[in-house]
């Protein structure tokens, strides 16, 4: 399946695209609430495309295996891995962010203003 | 392609890395380390694809559940020690 095995690679090259363009912002953007933009929202598009593309390699796996005849289920049962990791980091990438920056901000951390820069 | 995808996660990793060095305030260190474990479990799903075992999507999903609880432990951890007070003074107004 060529047309499964080119919209697998789009997936995964624009998901290492957008998890280095967040590691970018990590180290340039100016400060911490910032920096948290970056992180959280790459971490969560990231992670989400380049899994969506290792999902169609198991769906073009479960084919090939129904092809020729094997047993299907250890590609099922990657398939299932595959998207309960996705479910998994798209409930906690969040989550974990949101309490990074509630911590940040009831620790006293102030967010660098415009006026501050002067 | 799952060469690219896996130059790409270690490079977001370096950088991640570098953030949790520089960091001026402990929660930059917290934001990157949460990030690297991310990354961490993409690396660690593409490389099973790329030996062409993908039994080790296990070990991904070990390790997802285990960054998130260890990222909400540090964060309840510095919210309630007084551990680190000397460092209050790097950017924070009570």
């Amino acid at each position: 399946m060529i047309v499964l095995d080119v919209l697998s690679w789009a997936f995964l090259v624009s998901g290492a695209f957008f998890c280095i363009v967040g590691g970018i912002g990590l180290i340039r953007l100016p400060d911490f609430y910032s920096r948290c933009h970056a992180g959280g929202v790459t971490d969560t598009l990231g992670a989400l495309l380049i899994l969506l593309g290792l999902s169609l390699q198991a769906v073009e796996m479960i084919i090939a295996a129904t092809n020729s005849g094997d047993s299907v289920l250890p590609a099922v049962l990657i398939l299932v891995k595959l998207i309960s990791v996705t479910v998994f980091l798209l409930m906690t990438s969040p989550i974990a962010g949101h309490a990074t920056v509630r911590a940040a901000w009831n620790h006293g951390l102030q967010p660098k203003l415009h006026e501050d820069r002067r | 392609m799952f060469v690219v995808a896996s130059i790409g996660v270690l490079v977001t990793m370096a950088l991640a890395l570098t953030r949790a060095l520089l960091g001026p305030t402990r929660f930059d260190r917290i934001l990157a380390l949460n990030m690297f474990g991310t990354k961490t479990v993409l690396l660690i799903a593409v490389l099973g694809f790329l030996a062409g075992r993908p039994e080790f999507l296990d070990l991904a999903l070990v390790y997802a559940l285990m960054n998130f609880i260890g990222v909400i432990a540090v964060l309840k951890f510095t919210a309630e020690s007084n551990m680190f007070d000397s460092d209050r003074e790097e950017g924070a107004h009570q």
